[in-house]
């Protein structure tokens, strides 16, 4: 009887919770939206680089933090990505824009024979296998005469016009793209995570066998996983090219930019979790923007940083905030809560 | 002849990448750990004898004396200070940190030696040759490092399977729990693998460095050729390592001897289509 005397007495003036969330996403999104209204090239393009490389890492947070599938070889289909992209536009004429799906196609389409393979491998040899993988991608890369072969080509000046007429206007074009690209990713893998699919996920990520002892059909959940990864990721590829205009096998399928760095943004961030990325994302950029200009030594404290967090603090740092504060932004555990039945009755 | 010729120069080729691999192959077999800066390590010890080299003007062979004994060293000090504990948390762990040491070394020897490329030198050794037949040659230094794999692998085989030091390996790859109870210290044990796989690594990069020239970022590929001879010959299997090593050799030969883009694409190609026709390798063995 208590608890209903207590929620009446609720002051019934105060904005709700979820009438908050609204304002608070409805802000967000305008601030976001109207980014090329107040600032400038410099930061939509700021903007570009931080959301594929949060989408890029949120992709290899879905794989290796809940499928198990360690990959060090997701610079194969950014690489594709671009490839296709480029090969499309030079090959038809036609606006690269209508060339960022089919990108994606074509790495989903490449992902499934790639997978057929490495699955064969378990645990850690999956992991280099896929860097294999990758390397001959690059290799193959290479051959191909009609796009530069191993130095690689640039956008036509006829595509880049088809983009937007100025270089202001194609940035804002390139910030609209990437920010429909991390929304379209972000929204894909929570969706995915609170799904009955996701549920599969999580129960793979917590124990395999255990996952699979209880009827989860672990291969089939791996493999689409795998193949959706790829898909955004060739998307992903192809917008990172387009907005470099330049694409050389080295660049495109590159392991340090397009795995090494974006798996250390997901430790330090949190593997394992929807939230880390997004921090992980945030805190690697303020390392680069902080210390890029020492080179070596940048990569040498961001190697240390990421070994520190793996043995201190595995579920980085969006683990260890969110055990002290108790909170989660995106929630996709599924709670038990006690039932009072004799209050009820 | 020519296919001889090709043949020959990929089997010689191939002792080197077993030597790469032989290391790899102990660490994962005794605690299923894959050391992602396994190349980086073979690549450090080549910069090690360089440094021998340059400072005390050592033939370069000779740097061995020094460089194996500190890499065990290196080895044995990193598995008990840093490795162990990454292990017994799945496999997401080692992967990283390993990874991470990785990182770590290619731009810690960018730093130190510069980016740019080295070589030992031999001198004479480097151009004597052994004329097997009309029209087919071998060089000396090339099958000095067939030579030494062959017998560095038979030492091995020979310590994992007649010693007490190998049985404990050997016990801990089937079963840790088991040799803890029986009071093996693991951690020293472990230490103890990755010290010989470091010392295996140092005389890989030593030899590596006199016969190709190296940079700082040489080790991810010397790692995906030691990682596909593991997988080529099937794990657990140290001669099957040493074919695996050959394997990848001829099939480097023969594509760079069709078109010279072809060569390390020609290696890749042959460990995929063995992954498709034999996925547990040419000489499986239970692990």
């Amino acid at each position: 009887m208590n608890q209903t005397t207590e929620i009446q007495a609720a002051p019934a003036a105060a904005l709700s919770p979820t009438a908050l969330r609204i304002a608070f996403v409805a802000v967000v999104f305008l601030a976001f939206a109207s980014a090329p209204l107040w600032s400038g090239r410099a930061v939509l393009s700021l903007a570009v680089d931080m959301a594929t490389i949060l989408a890029l890492a949120m992709l290899w947070n879905l794989l290796a933090g809940y499928a198990g599938l360690i990959s060090m070889g997701q610079q194969a289909f950014v690489g594709l990505g671009g490839y296709i992209l480029f090969g499309f536009v030079q090959s038809t004429g036609l606006s690269p824009l209508l060339g960022i799906p089919l990108a994606g196609l074509a790495a989903a389409l490449a992902a499934v024979p790639t997978a057929l393979l490495l699955f064969r491998l378990r645990g850690p040899y999956f992991a280099v296998g896929s860097w294999v993988v990758a390397e001959i991608y690059l290799l193959l890369a290479a051959q191909v005469t009609a796009l530069g072969g191993g130095s690689g080509t640039s956008l036509p000046m006829w595509a880049v016009r088809a983009l937007a007429p100025d270089r202001d206007l194609r940035q804002v074009v390139l910030y609209y793209i990437a920010m429909g690209v991390v929304c379209g990713t972000w929204l894909l893998t929570w969706s995915l995570l609170r799904s009955r699919f996701g549920l599969a996920l999580t129960a793979i990520r917590d124990s395999e066998s255990a996952a699979a002892s209880l009827g989860v059909d672990t291969r089939r959940v791996k493999l689409a996983v795998y193949i959706l990864a790829a898909f955004a990721t060739g998307i992903i590829g192809a917008l990172i090219f387009l907005a470099k205009l330049r694409i050389s096998p080295d660049a495109a399928f590159s392991v340090q930019d397009w795995t090494a760095d974006i798996l250390f943004a997901v430790i330090i961030g949190g593997i394992g979790t929807v939230e880390g990325p997004f921090f992980g994302t945030a805190v690697y950029f303020l390392l680069r923007w902080a210390f890029s200009d020492l080179g070596s030594w940048y990569l040498i404290g961001l190697g240390l940083i990421a070994i520190a967090f793996m043995l201190l603090a595995p579920d980085g740092l969006w683990g260890v905030l969110s055990r002290r504060l108790r909170l989660t932004i995106f929630p996709i555990r599924r709670l038990l809560h006690s039932v009072h039945l004799l209050d009820r009755a | 002849m020519d296919w001889i010729n090709t043949l020959v120069e990929g089997v010689l080729a191939g002792a080197l990448y077993a030597l790469f691999a032989a290391g790899l192959s102990l660490v994962f077999g005794v605690m299923r750990l894959v050391n992602l800066a396994h190349g980086d390590f073979i690549v450090l010890a080549a910069y090690f004898a360089y440094a021998l080299v340059a400072a005390l003007g050592l033939p370069p062979l000779l740097t061995l004396m020094l460089v194996v004994p500190l890499m065990a060293g290196l080895g044995y000090v990193l598995q008990r200070g840093l490795l162990n504990r990454t292990l017994g948390q799945g496999i997401l762990s080692p992967l990283l940190v390993t990874f991470g040491l990785s990182i770590i070394l290619q731009n810690g020897m960018m730093q130190v030696f510069s980016a740019n490329t080295r070589r030992l030198h031999l001198g004479s050794l480097e151009v004597a040759s052994l004329h097997v037949l009309p029209g087919l040659s071998v060089g000396w230094y090339p099958l000095l490092v067939l030579v030494v794999a062959v017998a560095l692998i038979g030492l091995m085989q020979m310590l994992l399977f007649r010693t007490r030091l190998g049985a404990a390996l050997r016990a801990s790859s089937d079963d840790i729990e088991t040799v803890r109870l029986m009071g093996v210290d693991s951690r020293h044990l472990f230490a103890v693998a990755t010290g010989l796989a470091m010392a295996i690594a140092a005389v890989a990069g030593v030899l590596m460095a006199a016969k190709t020239n190296f940079d700082p970022m040489a080790g991810p590929s010397r790692l995906i050729y030691a990682f596909e001879a593991v997988i080529i010959g099937g794990m657990g299997s140290l001669w099957g390592t040493l074919i695996g090593g050959m394997v990848v050799g001829i099939a480097q030969a023969v594509g760079g001897a069709i078109n010279p883009g072809w060569q390390i694409l020609a290696g890749h190609l042959a460990f995929l289509a063995i992954l498709v026709a034999a996925p547990r390798g040419l000489f499986p063995r239970t692990v």
